[in-house]
């Protein structure tokens, strides 16, 4: 790898970054700005106009708080916990195709970290060790409220993950790749007819429902379930400790969303996209396409988040096991009878 | 086709997070006021005095989760070579991964009717 590629790919893992700490950070005023609409508020309106300063104001409180650490919870992992749920949740966004390519100075610039042949196997990896940010967090917290917050959400997290494996596979029999930008490259024609959610609708439900559980967002919250384990795993965090954990959540949404957008519904294509000649104005376009696409799922994540009331906890484990999987498996065998019936 | 230097950028992204994080703890570290007080270190339990500690037995069904997982997981991992290969393989190797699902689903099932997945009890 030579110099030039070096530089350019870490030009861009530094706008990647820097773009998902601000998406994440205006996540939480986006969720408070969709709850507010659906429950006839207002929402943060004070921090600058229609309180769009609020969240910066939010990141600025976490620096200055008091760093609370529990006499007898174990220092160092207490430490460790929400770092690595961060940096579980930076890196997951390498592997995913934001464009085709830019064509500046002279150099063909792939609008992708890495382009790894184990592009789906990578994210389910770095989900599998993002299992561990939560549970040594509450279990380095000594406190019970936090442990029985940590063994929920990882027993909940790795239930989920066997539903979300299987309902991959369906995809990867269809592609024939685990890239993630060939599955993208291979959703690409006219008027999205090629997106895989035409023939993996059962999949697409079974990975949305999934990807639901894996970021504990509600109805499957339990991990966090207030009135019964206070906050959950972050019960004894405060300060920048506990707003990782926060900002954790919203980007593994942020990425759960572009994974179930390069995965079912065609990436970065768009439709009409053949019609653009000029190669940087094709790329521009799919960045928008690709978030908008990203931006409806987030919208969906929250706005299922202030409509369904909470799963109780026999109720999330008999639908992971009982349902998701059986479903998945179901899924996996129709796909592949199909295409050998239909002739892929 | 990928070559191991194509994995570079993903330890270069990996060095960008742990910087942040690191950077981002430590000026929370710096910034903070620092006022202990005993009761302020005690474990959080809702105001009442604290009983015990939380290193105790959890409920099994906990664990027999996490071996399920670690079972049906490994099984999930082989499907994934076949599903790269399936156009391929043909009805050839769809009558042999049909095969090995049966399998699967006979253990799935088995553990089922064990009661592994009975949380009500």
């Amino acid at each position: 790898m030579d110099f030039a590629l070096l530089l350019e790919k870490s030009i861009l893992i530094l706008i990647l970054t820097a773009i998902t700490l601000g998406i994440a950070t205006y996540l939480t005023y986006g969720e408070r700005k969709v709850a507010a609409f659906l429950q006839d508020r207002i929402g943060p309106n004070r921090a600058g106009i229609f309180g769009i300063l609020q969240p910066i104001a939010d990141a600025g409180k976490m620096f200055f708080k008091e760093e609370l650490i529990p006499k007898n919870a174990e220092k160092w992992l207490f430490i460790l916990g929400p770092g690595l749920a961060m940096i579980t949740a930076c890196i997951t966004s390498a592997v995913i195709p934001w464009g085709s390519h830019l064509e500046l100075f002279g150099r063909t610039i792939q609008l992708q970290v890495a382009d790894v042949d184990i592009g789906i196997l990578y994210i389910m990896g770095i989900v599998s060790v993002g299992v561990y940010g939560i549970m040594i967090g509450g279990w380095a917290s000594n406190n019970k409220y936090s442990l029985y917050g940590a063994i929920r959400a990882s027993s909940q997290m790795i239930s989920y993950e066997l539903g979300m494996g299987l309902a991959l596979i369906a995809v990867i029999m269809m592609s024939g790749s685990l890239s993630l930008r060939e599955i993208v490259e291979q959703q690409s024609g006219w008027g999205g007819m090629q997106w895989n959610i035409i023939y993996q609708p059962l999949g697409f439900i079974i990975f949305f429902t999934c990807a639901l559980a894996e970021c504990n967002r509600a109805p499957f919250d339990l991990p966090e379930c207030e009135t019964e384990l206070i906050g959950g795993y972050h019960t004894e965090y405060s300060s920048m400790k506990l707003g990782f954990y926060l900002f954790a959540e919203y980007i593994n949404m942020f990425i759960s969303s572009a994974v179930m957008t390069c995965v079912y519904f065609g990436g970065y294509n768009f439709p009409g996209m053949h019609l653009i000649d000029s190669q940087n104005l094709l790329a521009t376009l799919q960045i928008v396409a690709i978030f908008l696409k990203i931006s409806f799922f987030i919208f969906a994540f929250m706005w299922i988040r202030w409509t369904l009331p909470r799963f109780r906890y026999d109720q999330l484990m008999h639908l992971g096991w009982k349902t998701m999987i059986p479903l998945a498996i179901v899924n996996m065998l129709l796909t592949g009878g199909g295409m050998l019936l239909f002739g892929n | 086709m990928s070559s191991p230097s194509s994995y570079l950028p993903i330890v270069i992204q990996t060095g960008v997070a742990i910087g942040f994080v690191a950077l981002a703890l430590g000026l929370s570290h710096l910034l903070g006021p620092k006022r202990k007080t005993t009761q302020k270190d005690e474990t959080f339990e809702c105001g009442i005095e604290t009983q015990g500690n939380a290193r105790f037995p959890v409920s099994v069904k906990y664990f027999l989760t996490a071996i399920l997982f670690v079972l049906f997981d490994v099984e999930v991992i082989f499907f994934y070579p076949y599903a790269v290969n399936f156009k391929e393989m043909g009805a050839e190797g769809f009558i042999a991964v049909v095969s090995f699902v049966a399998l699967f689903l006979a253990g799935f099932i088995y553990v089922w009717k064990k009661g592994a997945f009975e949380w009500e009890r």
